[in-house]
């Protein structure tokens, strides 16, 4: 889509974003150690949940206020599995927990899968802010549903043994964990880049753009709208597992509305429907919170007039002024 | 029975402060199509404000009058400096600009009064209980609050029905361009409407103080809340806002109560302890999935 200087600038950018990425854990040596690490970490997990909220935000105008409850199953899935291996309790159907991320993670983004299903049936036939409130609705159910689970912490949340394992890898350590999750994000990416481009992504932008034409040609995009729907809620739970194993901890607070109002805004402070937009967005809005944090007790007090501003002033977010399609 | 009615009424107390906060938000929604997610900080500073005054020893009547300046000038200059620039745009720039507000406002707040909750005595006028029933005490300053929400309700339905100014907002709500062309000043009307939802809010925060803890953050527990209320009453429709959030309040209160009793019934164990909690903190999203389930457009789709 983009011609001319903008393709040249679109692979500078991204070249030198890749290039960032894969000697960051050397930079963060330079400059005092593994804490830089585990920042930027925390950005690969999160880009991943942002670029998975963009599916369905930027391409199918899905605005879902409960995407961090997807998040946050997938950390719970992985968690309690964690925390049944450990302990030798039977969790059910036979299967009694595990340690391992080959295993959680194909569990956490099924288990996600058929929690979208069932409530995307219900949610897809509102639309607008109706969707919007909607989604927020099932995330709250949920977010008291595992406050009420006292078995596993309850409101105090669950303390993981260990970061989830992996064969040949050693995820204790920091500097592997990283890379682990550089390379997901990557794949994930690359997946993401694919089905948006597909025929399936190109229906899905037409039922955004003019639903009645798409319907007149046939295609059923309520259906289609479902599938987008469960295949961005397969993406959360990925970062959900990640974000267990990296702080070896979870609590309720990642079902609630605000970690959802969070990835929102990376999705749009980024630059919804380019993906890329959300990788930046994620990496943004943490590194601000990060560094303003450090300057001051009271950073939310600059970054709320900030989030203004680029709404304001810039209307496809940090990556259209980026790529210079910012007006 | 006795406990009935007392839930009753404590429902219907919670609904008419909901209706406070959400006849506002919804006649922003409906006349300038904008989402607001900052509209519970307004009820934030009504209420840090009144506590404030009247923790310094000025009357009841100071304190309201102070904090419904204090809300409405915000949502004045929220509006003027903002939200002026959103109402042409996306939904989502709406929500990313107006998250920021929370946080800017939030923050603010932390600032000029600290982390510490602050509490607010009831009026002495409306202290002590009454005696509803023989042996049923409920507290004057809660009926107090069901009586203003009432008389609000009334209020705001003469102003939008019999006045005409009232005349202008409905006629802005449904066309904004045909209005505009008959030569009202539609962004004095916007800025209008919109600092009257924030008084309202306001207003809210003001009564809420002495009921709940006045922190940073209060408002969006129940901005929450009250978006449940007006996508429930369909977006846009005051009449809709008033029973959404009658119906919000009733079952939230009832829910408390009874849930766990009727679980009670059918299994003793600490998990059914545990599930009625969850189930009745749950009870009112629920209620809004089902009713966008059966009404995806709520119940008086504007």
């Amino acid at each position: 889509m983009l011609r001319g200087p903008s393709a040249l600038r679109l692979r500078v950018l991204l070249g030198g974003g890749l290039l960032l990425l894969l000697v960051w854990p050397w930079i963060s040596a330079l400059f005092g150690g593994d804490y830089l690490v585990s920042v930027m970490t925390r950005v690969l997990i999160f880009a991943i949940a942002a670029i998975s909220l963009d599916l369905i935000v930027g391409y199918g105008a899905l605005v879902s206020f409960g995407h961090a409850a997807f998040l946050g199953l997938g950390a719970y899935v992985a968690a309690i599995s964690a925390f049944h291996a450990s302990e030798g309790l039977p969790l059910a159907f036979g299967f009694s927990g595990s340690e391992s991320l080959l295993v959680n993670l194909p569990l956490a983004m099924a288990v996600a899968a058929l929690v979208a299903c069932v409530t995307g049936l219900i949610c897809l036939r509102t639309q607008g802010i109706h969707f919007i409130m909607i989604t927020l609705a099932f995330a709250q159910m949920l977010y008291y549903l595992f406050v009420s689970l006292d078995a596993y912490g309850g409101e105090d949340g669950l303390v993981l043994p260990a970061r989830n394992s992996l064969p040949l890898l050693d995820t204790a350590d920091d500097r592997q964990f990283y890379f682990l999750c550089l390379g997901l994000l990557l794949l994930y990416l690359y997946l993401a880049h694919r089905l948006v481009n597909s025929r399936f992504g190109r229906v899905l932008r037409g039922s955004r753009a003019n639903e009645t034409r798409m319907r007149a040609l046939g295609y059923n995009t309520y259906g289609y709208r479902l599938a987008a729907y469960v295949i961005a809620a397969t993406g959360a739970p990925l970062a959900g597992v990640l974000l267990a194993s990296k702080t070896e901890f979870v609590d309720p607070g990642l079902f609630s509305w605000q970690l959802s109002g969070e990835l929102l805004v990376m999705v749009i402070l980024g630059g919804m429907g380019s993906l890329y937009g959300a990788v930046i967005g994620a990496a943004a809005f943490l590194l601000l919170e990060q560094w303003l944090a450090a300057w001051t007790e009271h950073w939310m007090f600059f970054l709320g007039p900030f989030l203004v501003l680029v709404v304001v002033r810039a209307r496809h977010g940090l990556w259209g002024v980026l790529t210079g399609n910012g007006q | 029975m006795w406990l009935l009615v007392e839930q009753l009424l404590n429902g219907l107390q919670l609904g008419f402060m909901l209706f406070l906060l959400s006849a506002g938000l919804t006649l922003v929604f409906g006349v300038m199509n904008l989402i607001n997610l900052a509209h519970g900080s307004f009820y934030m500073v009504g209420a840090y404000v009144a506590a404030t005054l009247s923790g310094a020893g000025m009357g009841y009547g100071v304190a309201l009058l102070g904090a419904l300046a204090a809300a409405g000038l915000c949502g004045l200059l929220v509006e003027l400096i903002v939200l002026r620039h959103l109402y042409r745009r996306d939904h989502l720039d709406q929500v990313l600009a107006t998250f920021g507000l929370i946080l800017f406002f939030n923050e603010g707040v932390r600032m000029i009064w600290g982390r510490q909750p602050l509490f607010m005595q009831t009026p002495a006028w409306l202290g002590g209980s009454v005696e509803l029933l023989p042996g049923v005490p409920y507290p004057l300053y809660r009926l107090a609050i069901i009586g203003i929400g009432l008389l609000v309700a009334l209020g705001l339905y003469l102003l939008i029905a019999r006045t005409r100014l009232g005349m202008r907002i409905r006629a802005g709500a449904s066309d904004r361009q045909m209005i505009a062309a008959l030569g009202v000043n539609i962004r004095w009307l916007y800025t209008l409407v919109f600092a009257l939802g924030a008084l309202m809010a306001g207003f809210a925060g003001v009564i809420a103080a002495p009921v709940f803890a006045v922190e940073s953050g209060m408002g969006e527990s129940i901005l929450i809340l009250t978006f449940v209320v007006i996508v429930i009453g369909g977006i846009g429709s005051v009449r809709g806002a008033l029973l959404g959030a009658l119906l919000v309040g009733l079952v939230d209160s009832l829910g408390r109560a009874y849930l766990p009793r009727l679980l009670g019934l059918l299994s003793d164990s600490e998990a059914a302890n545990a599930l009625a909690a969850s189930l009745s903190s749950m009870s009112i999203y629920l209620l809004m999935a089902l009713v966008l389930a059966i009404r995806p457009r709520g119940l008086f789709p504007a």
